[in-house]
């Protein structure tokens, strides 16, 4: 496997004190993610699911058990994985052309293929023509684009996707996933979405993990194997969306919210 | 989009052009009704013509100011002053401030004391400034430079200090070194607070400039200007101190605005 992007996680647990009193987050959790593999983890709120992918990233290091990614433990953030977050996060005081262009602002790069790769970038996710427009004159999808194209301008191995679409609306959101999935088999980089929409998570995932909460841990994985693209009106696709809604459902305490 | 303040006021479909005339011919009414009431007060010897000048003696009193050459040297001497007490508060204000705001540890130590001196109303320090320093210029620039100081430390710090985490967390993911977090996050992001402190800095050393003109007497300057007017009784020498003082004020300030929209085209507006 010579492909880099492996993500092997071991027995991680991770617990927050709140008011003295220590909460269990994540416990004993164990999971490997294969190179250029789209990994979607789903699960209702409070499962942890979104604090396992700050684990992977590195922002967050204060846990026990083991992240490795291509066999180094994760002990801080790295270029080599890109993430999303829920909201845009681009800075409002620079264009969309200079924000995308701060995931170089360390590259060694002659500036010429600075250049060329944000333009590359610009136009993988569509934003041809919005390069001098601040962020606030975007719409909420367009910003999303811009950070994705943000988090893959340094040609990351590994994406890492927190809820991307969870604040746009359903029109936006399908047209999103849509691309996503064009941009992940344009780049075929190791992809890890959390999301809380069933469809999503089955649509564009190879494998879908379900999670339960408090404590957070893995419930069930679930293969996915039809090819991409997909089809959303797939049967095959929507008796796992019925499979993964039970799962979720029959999770003891989340039935009890 | 649409909000109170980017609706047309009752121009209506004025040209852009146009409405801006009117803008400026609207904010003209009070001064030239001051300026009538003004004129016809001493024409009409409602008030001793000895303690308000007419208008025509101030703008004479002018020309022969500027004539004898009295007006350059002593306008020049307190811009001076302004600009050199304005620069030294405003650099240690953003230092102090950026630090308070960037450490706990800092703003731990040192905060409660600043937020305790600045509670010290900012004349209560002439009387010191005149026994450590003098009355010379030395005493005038620290002076002004206080008055610059506090309200820079003050919102660089609040700038600094509400910057939000998830564009910390931003350049945490592109390892960010520690100057880059600083050039590229924390400056723009604290740029609308440090600007305010801009514009609070640069009114209270033009306020401070004057009163330590006045306060320690000494040496040339506007505030000088008034002092000879007082003593001579010559009341236009004093009402040109007075127009002269609200003009740079507000010259100043109009030069602020202009930077600062500059800087900062990228905020929203009509919000």
């Amino acid at each position: 496997m010579g492909q880099p992007g492996v993500i092997d996680i071991r027995g991680v647990s991770k617990q927050y004190v709140v008011n003295e009193r220590a909460l269990q987050v994540l416990t004993g959790l164990s999971l490997t993610i294969q190179p250029g593999e789209f990994l979607s983890i789903v699960g209702s709120s409070g499962c942890g699911k979104s604090t396992l992918l700050r684990l992977i990233s590195g922002l967050d290091v204060d846990y026990s058990g083991e992240i490795r990614v291509d066999g180094q433990q994760v002990r801080g953030t790295s270029l080599d994985r890109g993430i999303v977050f829920q909201e845009h996060r681009l800075f409002p005081w620079l264009t969309i052309e200079k924000n995308i262009g701060l995931g170089l602002e360390n590259s060694t790069w002659p500036a010429a293929k600075r250049r060329e790769t944000i333009e590359r970038h610009i136009d993988l996710v569509g934003l041809r023509g919005f390069e001098q427009a601040y962020p606030h004159q975007l719409s909420g999808g367009m910003a999303q684009r811009a950070a994705i194209a943000r988090a893959l301008v340094n040609q990351p191995s590994i994406l890492l996707l927190d809820e991307p679409f969870g604040a746009l609306d359903a029109l936006t959101r399908s047209n999103l996933q849509q691309e996503l999935q064009r941009i992940w088999q344009a780049e075929r980089l190791t992809t890890i979405l959390v999301t809380h929409d069933v469809e999503e998570a089955v649509f564009l995932g190879d494998r879908v993990v379900v999670m339960q909460p408090r404590p957070g841990r893995i419930r069930r994985v679930l293969n996915v194997s039809a090819e991409h693209p997909r089809d959303r009106a797939d049967p095959e696709l929507k008796a796992i969306v019925d499979e993964v809604r039970g799962e979720i459902l029959e999770a003891p305490e989340s039935s009890a919210n | 989009m649409s909000s109170l303040a980017a609706a047309p006021s009752s121009p209506g479909s004025h040209s852009p052009r146009v409405a801006s005339l009117i803008k400026v011919a609207r904010a003209l009414v009070v001064p030239l009704l001051v300026l009538v009431l003004w004129r016809t007060a001493v024409a009409r010897h409602w008030v001793n013509p000895l303690l308000l000048a007419p208008p025509e003696k101030v703008v004479t009193r002018a020309l022969i100011e500027l004539r004898e050459g009295e007006l350059w040297p002593q306008l020049f001497a307190s811009l001076r002053r302004d600009v050199l007490g304005f620069a030294l508060g405003t650099i240690g204000g953003i230092a102090l401030g950026g630090v308070l705001g960037a450490s706990r540890l800092a703003d731990r130590l040192i905060g409660p004391t600043f937020h305790a001196s600045k509670q010290v109303a900012i004349f209560a320090w002439i009387p010191l400034m005149s026994v450590w320093l003098g009355t010379g210029e030395l005493a005038k620039v620290v002076f002004i430079a206080l008055a610059a100081f506090f309200p820079m430390v003050q919102n660089t710090y609040e700038g600094v200090h509400g910057v939000a985490r998830e564009y910390v967390e931003v350049a945490r993911v592109f390892r960010f070194t520690p100057w880059q977090l600083v050039r590229r996050v924390i400056l723009p992001a604290a740029a609308p607070s440090i600007f305010a402190g801009v514009h609070l800095a640069l009114f209270y050393a033009w306020l401070a400039t004057l009163g330590a003109e006045y306060l320690l007497a000494a040496g040339p300057g506007i505030g000088n200007l008034m002092i000879d007017g007082r003593e001579q009784f010559a009341m236009d020498k004093v009402f040109l101190g007075v127009l002269i003082t609200g003009a740079v004020g507000a010259l100043l300030n109009t030069l602020a605005a202009t930077l600062e929209r500059r800087a900062l085209r990228w905020r929203v507006r009509n919000v």
